[in-house]
């Protein structure tokens, strides 16, 4: 469990405009996610727990422990933080083998122990047979489990995670995915992780930070963030959206719809607390929550007429630009069947439009 | 004629341990420019390279100044150990220093800077202290390259001539190094003596700066 209060600004200089971080949040046991653009203070927040950064004022407390506290004057080094640092190029001791880049950790410790703590580890994370070798000559995989191993042998209260798939290929970064999975079970340590991809969030994460500009700007398991984006910056961050500027036409609470002006069209959605005929919105919808079909004589309730700009491929099948800017996502089959279409619609859901 | 080897064993001797000490002091000076942050950094840097460029009379005038037998630590010197520090080996040792310091100081900053910072991050991360992760970590990562410097120091030292003429002066037997003997075979015309000790002064400085050359290639890998 840490909780954290951190407030720190660094003032404009001639090469660089000033940066102030402010956020308060709690993590407990489980992935915790810090998500956020380059730039958004997430690896600054890491560096402050881990003691490598003195914020100017704030408190960050890891289970009982207080690491730091303003008001007070408190702020432990990093050796006595007890917090596991998992670095972006792993910083695995390039003289040391991977047997004692871990004895290094536990050095405080007996002989005999120390012994079986390290084989253990090397046991747990399969590193018994590349022990001996040293860090240039083992495999990225075995680069990353070890230094994953290392950073937990001391028993850290928590364990900090700096970007670790950067510049990872997808087949490193699925076994990264499936040990930090094995260590969220097997271990209790609460594992905070920074990243600024958003697939690794739903990989990984049961809870989300959105960080922007120093600023947290919403928190919450992923899934709900994605569903319920809290506003427009999050949505941008986030980068799934179709964004559409729309009107609000009509409001009715008793049957629970409402109907927006988008372009030249109204769209039918539920009703929108707290907001009022006229006001000016913003239509949130996923590529994937939309779907697309020729159009046949007028169009129906929530289509909305438009022509194709361009069709690309992606892993998962193919993305639809259309000439209004909307994204829609399809399956490879059911483009093929509409391949020849002139003119489309979108078909817009009712009841799950949300609007910002 | 039989030669007499004195000169070249204290050179070797007089370079053996004023690399040794210049190692020491210049790895503690290293690791002060490149992990603290104080006034006159950059100043105590230059002043630590000024014997690179300055007249070997110039520096031997200043060591004449500070340590003769009139100078404050020249005195001090003499209370203590009861002799004189000027006009002896130990003398040429401190005219040697003057430029094999640069040398490590220089190089020991560079490789010390050049070790990847995460490096000694994770090291404090995992508990270790400052003392144990500069012997355990930084050190050995940046070693090759100070080792080399160690090795062109040494080279160096071996080879001083203005400074400890100045400061140990050319006591046949006491301080006459070797670089003073070969002036002095060259000025009374014993040019085989001569001839001999340029050879094998040649000869030693190469395997040196061999060495050194191996080591150099700072290998930091990830």
């Amino acid at each position: 469990m840490i909780q954290a209060r951190l407030r720190k600004s660094f003032p404009a200089r001639e090469d660089s405009s000033g940066f102030s971080l402010d956020l308060e949040f709690t993590a407990a046991a489980g992935v915790t996610v810090l998500f956020g653009p380059s730039g958004s203070g997430k690896t600054l927040v890491l560096d402050s727990i881990a003691g490598f950064v003195r914020p100017d004022e704030g408190r960050i407390l890891v289970d009982d422990d207080l690491l730091y506290d303003g008001a007070t004057g408190v702020h432990l080094p990093p050796q006595a933080r007890h917090c596991g640092y998992v670095f972006q190029k792993y910083a695995l001791f390039p003289h040391m083998t991977l047997r004692e880049n871990l004895a290094f950790a536990v050095e405080h410790l007996a002989r005999l122990e120390r012994h079986r703590r390290v084989n253990e580890s090397l046991e747990k994370f399969r590193l018994t047979e590349s022990a001996g070798l040293r860090p240039h000559e083992v495999s990225g995989g075995q680069r990353q489990r070890c230094s994953i191993a290392r950073a937990l042998i001391g028993s850290p209260k928590i364990l900090l995670l700096d970007e670790p798939s950067q510049g990872l290929d997808a087949p490193l970064r699925s076994e990264l995915y499936d040990v930090l999975r094995q260590v969220r079970a097997d271990f209790k340590t609460p594992i905070l992780l920074v990243t600024h991809d958003l697939d690794e969030c739903f990989e990984l994460g049961e809870e989300m930070l959105v960080l922007y500009e120093g600023r947290l700007v919403q928190s919450g398991p992923p899934r709900k963030i994605l569903d319920q984006p809290a506003n427009l910056e999050v949505a941008r961050l986030l980068g799934a959206f179709n964004l559409l500027p729309g009107e609000i036409r009509s409001l009715d609470p008793g049957r629970n719809t409402s109907k927006l002006r988008v372009g030249e069209f109204d769209l039918d959605g539920p009703y929108f607390p707290g907001k009022l005929l006229g006001d000016r919105v913003t239509l949130c919808v996923r590529p994937e929550q939309l779907s697309t079909t020729a159009r046949n004589g007028r169009p129906g309730p929530n289509q909305l007429p438009t022509e194709l700009k361009r069709a690309l491929e992606t892993p998962h099948g193919m993305r639809l630009e259309f000439d209004n800017g909307v994204l829609v996502d399809l399956a490879r089959a059911d483009y093929d069947r509409l391949r020849d279409t002139k003119e489309w619609v979108i078909q817009f859901p009712s009841t799950t439009l949300r609007i910002l | 004629m039989p030669i007499d080897w004195f000169p070249l064993w204290l050179s070797l001797r007089v370079a053996f341990v004023s690399t040794a000490i210049a190692l020491a002091a210049g790895l503690w000076l290293a690791y002060l420019l490149a992990n603290r942050t104080f006034r006159g950094k950059e100043v105590l840097d230059a002043a630590v390279t000024l014997p690179l460029v300055l007249p070997p009379t110039v520096l031997g005038y200043y060591l004449l100044v500070l340590i003769g037998r009139a100078s404050p630590f020249g005195k001090l010197w003499e209370s203590v150990f009861g002799s004189p520090l000027v006009f002896t080996w130990k003398a040429a040792v401190v005219a040697a220093l003057l430029h094999s310091l640069p040398l490590t100081v220089k190089s020991a900053r560079a490789a010390l800077e050049s070790v990847d910072r995460s490096y000694e991050r994770a090291a404090r991360t995992l508990g270790a202290s400052e003392w144990r992760l500069f012997w355990r970590v930084t050190f050995p990562i940046a070693r090759r390259p100070i080792y080399a410097a160690a090795a062109l120091a040494f080279a160096r030292s071996l080879g001083d001539f203005g400074v400890t003429l100045m400061v140990a002066g050319n006591i046949p037997g006491r301080t006459q190094t070797v670089a003073v003997a070969i002036y002095d075979a060259v000025e009374s015309g014993n040019n085989s003596l001569a001839l001999t000790l340029v050879i094998v002064v040649s000869v030693v400085a190469l395997i040196i700066l061999t060495i050194a050359n191996r080591l150099e290639p700072a290998v930091v890998r990830r």
